[in-house]
């Protein structure tokens, strides 16, 4: 069995983690997807434009790079009930948990703090049983 | 507009750009490529793990090389760190509930918002039932919830 680099994935990594150093570097903020958004559910003053400007950015980025053949995927569902639930416990888990795959996967883990540390490991953890029971009941 | 406003927003601009094209481009979009990377006792395919490691081989020289180095942000702001030590229950019951929603569907909160111009309805569903989840779980830890329980509870 050959194993070969994954080229996309590895550039998109560095993509993000180029981001995250550039937005702490020159503004003092935690590139966390699930703490911008909070950010903005709960708006303090001064301190929602530069959220709005990187969430609009981020979603536009995918339609400036289409040019470049580069796409997002078809994604469809089985069960929209599956998508709703997980929905909600990503909301309410990033919250209780203070932070994501982005702001305790790139930016605390790379400042070596214990607490993102080990929400990583939790979170990983946690999908990896979750995806171990979808495969065990055929749902992948 | 201060010109202090005006770089943050172009920070921030720089920065949104390069996390939705990064997010794309590992293809940390496709749910698919997800499950499949968490799908380690199956037929595992351990490409994403090259997205948290390409993303950690940039921001952590840098953070420890120049931004741990210096009291402020170029803009002249605080570096706005979190400076708890304590792993405490929340942060573990928090990660375990997003780790079983990041399984079910296959998507995190920066790849969903990243799809967001595909106006998919799978991904729609996803982003507004977890702005519900984190309103929801803003109410709790203001102790509205409970508060909220204790009163029917009384009744």
């Amino acid at each position: 069995m050959s194993f070969s680099i994954p080229w996309h994935a590895l550039l998109g990594g560095m993509l993000l983690g180029l981001s995250a150093a550039i937005l702490m570097l020159f503004s003092g903020k935690v590139a966390g997807i699930s703490g911008i958004v909070n950010g903005l559910i709960q708006p303090k003053k001064g301190d929602t434009a530069w959220r709005a400007v990187f969430i609009i950015t981020m979603i536009l980025s995918a339609v400036f790079i289409a040019p470049f053949d580069i796409n997002l995927p078809l994604v469809s569902t089985d069960s929209y009930l599956l998508i709703a639930l997980a929905g909600l416990l990503v909301g309410v888990g990033t919250r209780l948990g203070n932070g994501c795959t982005s702001g305790h996967g790139i930016v605390g883990m790379g400042r070596f703090s214990m607490r993102s540390i080990v929400a990583t490991v939790v979170f990983m953890l946690s999908a990896i049983v979750v995806v171990y029971f979808r495969q065990l009941f055929g749902a992948i | 507009m201060h010109y202090s406003s005006l770089f943050r927003i172009a920070v921030a601009a720089v920065a949104g750009l390069l996390f939705g094209a990064g997010m794309v481009i590992s293809e940390m979009v496709d749910p698919n490529k997800v499950t499949a990377f968490l799908n380690v006792t199956g037929a595992w395919d351990p490409s994403l793990a090259f997205v948290m490691g390409g993303a950690l081989l940039v921001f952590t020289p840098i953070y420890h090389g120049v931004i741990k180095k210096r009291q402020t942000a170029v803009s002249g702001e605080p570096l706005q760190l979190s400076h708890k030590k304590k792993v405490d229950a929340p942060l573990i019951l928090g990660a375990s509930l997003f780790g079983i929603g990041w399984g079910l569907a296959g998507f995190c909160p920066g790849p969903a918002v990243s799809s967001l111009s595909s106006m998919n309805p799978v991904i729609l569903v996803f982003i507004v039932f977890m702005l519900l989840g984190m309103m929801l779980a803003n109410q709790y830890l203001a102790g509205r919830v409970c508060s909220l329980f204790y009163v029917k509870r009384g009744h």
